[in-house]
C-alpha cells in the first residue's frame, strides 16, 4: 500500500468534488435566468431562512456582544485602554463576529434542513417525478434556496450587528459603569461605512456557500434514511468549514480596501 | 425500423449498475396510440427501462427514438423534449410530500404551463374524480392518504396535463379489485379516447389482459416474448408460461437459499 498513492487519490477526489460543487453552484445560481423564476418557492425559502432564523441569530448576537464587552474590558484594563471598549467591540462585531456567528447559526439551521429536505426528495424519487412534470429541479428547488440565503444573510447580519452592539451596551452601562450616550457616540463616530459593508459582503458570500452546501449534498444523497442522514451531516460540516475558511480569505482581501 | 407511426423505438439498450447488468440489449417498438404492458420478475429492470426511456437514467449503450428523435444521449433539450410530452406514475407514487394533494396533481399546470392556481385547482378536482377520489381529498397532504389513495393521486398527477406518452409503473398494485378495474378503464380511456401511447408495468395479469394491446416479457435484460393478450396462454414459451401461471418451479429460478 503506497501512502503517496493514497494521498494523491484523496487529493484528486477532493479536487474533483470541489469542481463539481462549483459547477453545481453556478447552475443553481443562474438556472433561473432562462426563466421561469419561482417566486413562491423563493419567498417560502426567504421566510424559512431569513425570518425564522432571527431568534437564534439575535440570541447568539446579544450574548456574544455581552461576553465580548467583559473580555475587552478585562484585557484593555491591563494597559489602561478601557475607554476604547466601545470602538473595539463595534469593530469586532460588525467586521467579524456578526457575520461569522450569524453564518454559523444559519449553517447549522438551514444547510441541514436543505440537505434533509432535498435528500428525502431525492431518495423517494420526488426529484425524478419533478423532472417528468417538466419542472426543472434546479429552478424549483435549488435556485430559490441559494438566492434567498444569499439575500437573507446580509439582513440577518445587519440585525445581528445591532443586537450584538446592544449586548455590549447592556454590560458596559449596567455592569461596567460606562455612560450610555458616550458608548453609542463612540461607536457611531468610530465605525466607518466600510467596516459594516465588508461584513455584509462577507455575509452574502457566506449565504451563497451555505445554501450551496445544503443543496449539493442533499441533491446527491444516495440510499435511504441513512444516506439522507449522512448528507445532512456532511452539509453542515462542509458549510461551517467553508464559512470559516472563506472568512479568512475574504478578510485578507477586504482589510486592504 | 421506426416508420412514421412509431412513437417509441428502442434499440439494443444496455444499462448496468456496477457489476449488475440490468438491461442487456432491449429492443422495443411501440406504435402511436397503442398500449404495451411489460411483465417480468421482480428486479428484472422494468422500472429501469421506463426510466431510461423517460430520460431519468442514462443508458450505457443503445438508442431510444421518440417520434424519430434519438434521446439516448440525454442532452438538456432531449430531456425537455421527452418530459414535455410524457407523464409517469412512479412505482412508489413519489408524491411531493410538502404540497397538498391538489397541488401535486396540478404541479405541471402551475409550474410548467404557468396556468393560474384557480384554473389548475379546478383541473385537479376533475382529475381526482377520474381516479375515484372526492374533491375534499385535494386539501390533504400525501402522508395523510392510504397507499392505494397515493397511487391514485400519482396517477391523477401523471395524466393531468394530457400527455401523449404515458408510463404506469404498477398502476394497480395495492388497490382493491374493484378500484383496480376502475384504473384499468381509466388507462384504456386515455389510450383509446385521447390517442395516448402507454407503457404499463404490472404483475397483475388480469390488469395486463385488460389494458394491453400487446404484452412483452422482460427476462434477463431482454424482451424474450411479445404478443397479444389472447396469445399469452399459448405462448409456447416456458418462461412466459411459468410467469403467467405463477409457478415456483420452472426455467425461471428465484435466488432463494434452501435449507
Ligand atoms: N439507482 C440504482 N442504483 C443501483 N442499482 C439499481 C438502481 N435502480 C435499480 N437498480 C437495480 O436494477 C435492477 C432492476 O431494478 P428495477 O427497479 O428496474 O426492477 P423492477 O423490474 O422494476 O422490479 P419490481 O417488479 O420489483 O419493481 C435491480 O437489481 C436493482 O437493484
Ligand atoms: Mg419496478
Amino acid at each position: 500500500m503506497n501512502i503517496f498513492a493514497g494521498i494523491g487519490r484523496t487529493t484528486m477526489a477532493s479536487l474533483r468534488e470541489t469542481g463539481q460543487i462549483a459547477n453545481f453552484a453556478r447552475r443553481g445560481a443562474f438556472s433561473w435566468v432562462s426563466g421561469p423564476f419561482y417566486w413562491r418557492a423563493f419567498f417560502n425559502s426567504l421566510w424559512r431562512i431569513g425570518f425564522a432564523s432571527l431568534p437564534v441569530v439575535g440570541l447568539t448576537a446579544i450574548f456574544t456582544g455581552a461576553a465580548l464587552a467583559l473580555n475587552i474590558y478585562d484585557g484593555s484594563l491591563r494597559f489602561n485602554a478601557e475607554t476604547f471598549l466601545p470602538q473595539i467591540l463595534g469593530v469586532s462585531i460588525v467586521r467579524e463576529l456578526g457575520p461569522v456567528l450569524a453564518a454559523l447559526m444559519v449553517a447549522g439551521r438551514c444547510s441541514s434542513a436543505m440537505a434533509a429536505e432535498i435528500g428525502t426528495m431525492r431518495v423517494t424519487e420526488q426529484i425524478d417525478a419533478m423532472s417528468t412534470l417538466a419542472v426543472e429541479p434546479f429552478k424549483y428547488l435549488i435556485a430559490p434556496r441559494i438566492l434567498a440565503t444569499t439575500l437573507a444573510l446580509p439582513v440577518l447580519v445587519l440585525i445581528a450587528d445591532i443586537i450584538g452592539v446592544y449586548g455590549g451596551y447592556l454590560v458596559s452601562v449596567y455592569a461596567l459603569d460606562f455612560s450610555g450616550p458616550i458608548y453609542v457616540r463612540n461607536i457611531a463616530e468610530f465605525l466607518e461605512n466600510r467596516d459594516v459593508i465588508s461584513g455584509l459582503i462577507k455575509a452574502a458570500v457566506f449565504g451563497f456557500l451555505i445554501a450551496t452546501m445544503g443543496c449539493y449534498y442533499g441533491y446527491h444523497s444516495r440510499g435511504g434514511a441513512q444516506g439522507v442522514g449522512a448528507a445532512t451531516r456532511t452539509a453542515v460540516v462542509a458549510a461551517a468549514v467553508v464559512v470559516l475558511a472563506s472568512n479568512y480569505f475574504m478578510t485578507s482581501l477586504l482589510v486592504e480596501f | 425500423m421506426g416508420d412514421a407511426n412509431t412513437t417509441i423505438s428502442v434499440r439494443d439498450l444496455h444499462k448496468s449498475f456496477g457489476t449488475n447488468d440490468v438491461l442487456r440489449g432491449v429492443d422495443l417498438d411501440l406504435d402511436r396510440g397503442k398500449s404495451l404492458v411489460v411483465i417480468g420478475g421482480s428486479g428484472t429492470g422494468k422500472s429501469v427501462l421506463a426510466k431510461c426511456i423517460l430520460g431519468l437514467v442514462r443508458a450505457d449503450q443503445g438508442s431510444i427514438e421518440i417520434n424519430g428523435r434519438d434521446i439516448a444521449r440525454q442532452t438538456e433539450s432531449d430531456r425537455r423534449y421527452m418530459t414535455g410530452l410524457s407523464g409517469m406514475l412512479f412505482q412508489g407514487a413519489a408524491l411531493f410530500d410538502s404540497l397538498p394533494v391538489w397541488e401535486n396533481i396540478a404541479f405541471r399546470l402551475i409550474y410548467s404551463q404557468r396556468k393560474s392556481r384557480s384554473a389548475a385547482r379546478e383541473k385537479a378536482a376533475d382529475c381526482l374524480s377520474q381516479v375515484g377520489l372526492a374533491p375534499e381529498i385535494g386539501d390533504l397532504f400525501p402522508s395523510e392518504l392510504s397507499g392505494g389513495m397515493q397511487k391514485r393521486v400519482g396517477l391523477a398527477r401523471a395524466i393531468a396535463a394530457d400527455p401523449q406518452i404515458l408510463f404506469f409503473d404498477e398502476p394497480t398494485t395495492g388497490l382493491d379489485p374493484i378500484m383496480a378495474d376502475v384504473i384499468n378503464n381509466l388507462i384504456l380511456e386515455r389510450v383509446k379516447a385521447l390517442g395516448a401511447t402507454a407503457i404499463s408495468i404490472t404483475h397483475d395479469m388480469a390488469s395486463a389482459r385488460k389494458i394491453a394491446d400487446e404484452i412483452a416479457m422482460l427476462y434477463q435484460g431482454r424482451i424474450i416474448w411479445r404478443g397479444r393478450p389472447e396469445e399469452i396462454e399459448n405462448s409456447n414459451n416456458p418462461m412466459v408460461e411459468q410467469f403467467v401461471h405463477g409457478r415456483a418451479e420452472g426455467p425461471i429460478k428465484m435466488a432463494l437459499r434452501r435449507r
